[in-house]
Formats: structure tokens, sequence, C-alpha cells
């Protein structure tokens, strides 16, 4: 059946990328660390955000799965677009898509996190924002200003060859445009509202000073640029 | 935040101002009426100037901050009413300072800068300072029970029974995905007779915007009930409708709907 546990060894439950090893043995199935990223997001908020929120999508994804014998064998990603549909989605697109969103967002944090990326990384940020300081105000600023539910990406466009900030709603994501995202932050209220209550300020401040994975997201545009080519093209010459 | 502490106390005198009914909670038809015409705003007028601003100024819930315990508590209150509905009322008040917006009505302003979908910025902002008006008049303490009189009949005659209202209510209100509202709304030019029907709408929209007359809603977006209740939206509905829902408030709401539209 395709479903989802993401990372087999632990079961049902999304996987945390810093948590604890997972055992194979599923009898002792160990919980990831959720204290890993305190005082900035505590492990009460984890506990329900994860626990509750993010397993919620996958069990609901995988109950809509049951159902769909066209959708049997999708990998996550091909879900997440073909359910996006061209912005008019399928029932399964929300779920599909925030179990997507979530695990990038684990990913895009790590206990430790924060300051400043470097090398190649800092400078496309420096190209393509002016600085990393230009940059960090846009981000911040796009996650004060989005209005409802959704998320702040940092995100290669494809097209475009170039970085750049975007905002999407409730469970939209870049990838749906066939963009590469390189860290995202959650602001929906149920991400901060544990931690921080209406002060949405304060945890995107957190989240940049103390959370964000500079360390991933340079992976992730190593990566990309298997992909993108982000220098000048190298025309041979007769 | 010491100002958790402070914005409950302000409140408090205020909910028994008397143009809120004597007993602070009680409202007539008429007074209702008379709140709402009278939308709230401090007026400094300039001598001799043929331009009048106003600010809006944020309103208390009809009742004090703790009034709804246990079933919504005073610190969902304090910050849903003092941090978030203030925030709105701040925010626009700044957005229209100005501008050709600020002699209007609230309403007024909802309905130009929704724009027929293509929003303005301050929609968002006066949107939900109505909405959330309208959401604290939704309530009372000692609410829930059922409806009756005029309003049960027409449950009744456009929905079958109570019990499917809330069916509909509920799923309405569960399914609206990321944040939103569930309304009960009044259509005054039904195309198939149904004057009640259940909406439910995403963000800042409310059903002003579609045509409807609202009279009951009950707030989604996630901080509404995430103090309370975390993740487990279907039981701050169930709760809702079993303890906080003001059956009189929707049924005054109603007979002022079908007055307007007659």
């Amino acid at each position: 059946m395709g479903s989802f546990s993401l990372h087999a060894s632990c079961l049902a439950q999304p996987k945390l990328p810093w948590s604890n090893d997972c055992s194979q043995n599923l009898n002792s199935l160990k919980l990831p660390a959720l204290d890993a990223l305190e005082p900035y997001m505590s492990k009460r908020l984890m506990e329900t955000h994860w626990g509750e929120h993010h397993h919620g999508y996958v069990e609901g994804l995988n109950k809509q799965l049951e159902k769909n014998d066209i959708l049997y064998g999708y990998t996550l990603d091909e879900l997440v677009k073909v359910t996006y549909n061209n912005g008019n989605p399928l029932p399964e697109f929300n779920n599909a898509a925030q179990v997507w969103n979530h695990d990038f967002f684990w990913e895009s944090m790590q206990p430790g996190g924060g300051g400043m990326p470097e090398l190649g990384l800092l400078q496309q940020i420096e190209k393509d924002f002016g600085s990393f300081t230009n940059f960090k105000e846009k981000f911040i600023e796009a996650a004060l200003s989005l209005f409802g539910s959704g998320w702040v990406w940092l995100v290669l466009k494809r097209r475009e060859k170039r970085l750049e900030v975007v905002k999407t709603s409730n469970a939209v994501n870049p990838i749906v445009w066939d963009d590469i995202p390189l860290i995202s932050l959650d602001t929906w209220e149920h991400a901060y509202y544990q931690d921080y209550k209406n002060d949405r300020g304060k945890y995107v401040n957190a989240f940049m000073n103390h959370l964000v994975s500079w360390h991933v997201a340079t992976v992730r545009i190593i990566r990309a640029e298997a992909f993108v080519n982000l220098g000048e093209p190298k025309i041979p010459v007769a | 935040m010491a100002t958790a502490a402070a914005s409950s106390t302000a409140p408090l005198s205020n909910a028994f101002l008397p143009r809120l009914g004597p007993n602070g909670g009680a409202k007539s038809t008429r007074s209702l009426q008379w709140a709402k015409n009278q939308r709230q705003r401090s007026s400094p007028r300039r001598f001799g100037a043929a331009v009048i601003t106003a600010k809006f100024e944020l309103k208390p819930p009809p009742y004090p901050l703790n009034a709804l315990e246990p079933h919504m508590s005073q610190n969902t209150l304090s910050f849903h009413w003092g941090k978030h509905h203030r925030g709105y009322v701040d925010n626009l008040n700044k957005q229209i300072a100005g501008t050709e917006l600020e002699s209007k009505s609230l309403e007024d302003i909802i309905i130009q800068t929704y724009n027929k979908g293509d929003l303005l910025p301050p929609f968002n902002n006066a949107a939900q300072i109505w909405n959330h008006d309208f959401f604290w008049e939704s309530m009372k303490p000692g609410g829930g029970g059922k409806p009756s009189g005029e309003l049960l009949k027409l449950i009744e005659r456009d929905f079958g029974s109570f019990e499917k209202l809330c069916e509909e209510l509920r799923s309405a209100a569960a399914t609206q995905f990321g944040s939103g509202w569930a309304w009960l709304a009044f259509n005054p030019r039904p195309s198939d007779g149904k004057e009640l029907l259940v909406v439910k709408s995403p963000n800042a929209v409310n059903p002003l915007v579609l045509g409807y007359i609202p009279i009951l809603t009950i707030d989604v977006w996630e901080h509404a009930y995430y103090l309370d209740f975390q993740n487990r939206r279907p039981d701050y509905i169930s709760i809702f409708l079993e303890k906080l829902v003001s059956w009189e408030g929707v049924g005054a709401k109603l007979a002022v709907a079908k007055s307007q539209a007659a």
C-alpha cells in the first residue's frame, strides 16, 4: 500500500532529523528528542506540533490513499505536485503537502542553529539580496505580514536562477511551481502559540537567531546546483 | 508579560457601561441595534474644518473576560481580545489615517476594500474587527441549549432539524482548512427559498461580502482555541455549541436581518 511512514523504522511516526536512533525493534519505539530545540521551541510544543498536527496529517493522508488506486505508488514529492493539480487542488493535497512541509521544516532547524551561512550560499544570498542583513529583514517582514496560516521560504527560483523570499498560504509550498526551497518557517499559529502566544515577532527572531540550520540550507543548495546552473554558462569557443 | 493582567482589569468597567444593558450582558433587540449603529468611534472634530476624522475603538465583549470560564478561559480572552482583536483595531486606524476611508463606517470599509475579492490592505484588519465584535456577541455565559421561536422555526424549515443545523455547523467549522470562520447567515434573496445557510470562510472573509447577513459565528483561527484545546478543534466546536453559543443573540440578529431585508 502507498502508505507514508516516511522513515519506516519509526513505524507510522514522522521522523525528526536530530532524533535519537529510531530502533529497528518495533517494540522499543524511541521517541525523538523533542526537547532538543529548547528553550526556543519547547518540548511541550513539539509534542503537540509533531505528535498531533504532523502525525494527524500523516494519518489523514494514509486514510485518503487507502481509497485511491490512482495515487498509489507515488513518492511524496510527486504526490504533492500531482494533487496540487495546477492550483485546483485535489482533496489529498492539504494532507500530502502538510506532511511534506513539516518534514522539511524540522530539517530546516537544528539545536544551536542561527548565525550566518558561509562561502557559496552566503555569496549567493549577497548576490540576490545585496547583503545577509537585507535578506534577513525581508524574511522577517514576510513572516510578520503573512496573514492567516502559511509558510515563509527561502527559495531558489529555477527559471530565474536566483534566491527569493516567498510566502505561501495554508499548505502550499514552492515545489508545486517546480522551485527549490532551502529553508522554511511555519507561521501557522500552532507552530508558536504555546511558547509565544500572539508574539509572532519573538518567535521569528528565535528561529532566525537560534534555530535555522544554515548547514542544511547549504546542503540543499549544493544539491540544487545539480539541477540549476547558477554560474555563467561556459560556452566553448570554436 | 505584565500586560495580560492589566488588560483583564480594564474591560471589567467597560463591560458594565449602560449602553450594553443594565446587567452588562443582557441585551434587548433595540439596544443591539443601537449598539450596532453607534459604531464606537472617538471623533475629534476640527473646528471650522469640513472633514471629520475618527478612529475606531476596541469594543469589549458584553461580559467580563472570565465570564465564559471554564469553557473559554480568561487567559484565552485576555489574549484573543486584548492582543489579537486590539491589534486589528490599532492597525486599521494606522492604515486609514489620512485616507478617504477615515470617515467611513466599518461595514463600508469592509465592502469597499474587499474590492470584489482583490483585497486591498485595510480589508484584513477591518473585517477582523467586525468578525471579532460579532464573535463575542455570538456567545454568552451560560450559553448553549436550543433556539426557540421564529429562529427555531426557520432552522427546522431550512435544515430539517436543529440537530441537522448543528451537524452542518460542526462540519463547516472543522473542515475550514487553515484560519477562518464558520457562520450561520441570513440570505435576503434566496433563490431556493432557504433563508438560512451555513457558510465557512477563510482568514478575514465574512458573509457580508457575499451579500448575506451573518447571525452567528465561530472563530476557527487557531488563536481562538489553542490555549484551551491545542489541536483539538472538534472539541472546541462542541463546547462552543453546548456551552457558549447565545441563541437569544442569534434570534435577535435574525429579527434585525429580516427587518432590514423587508
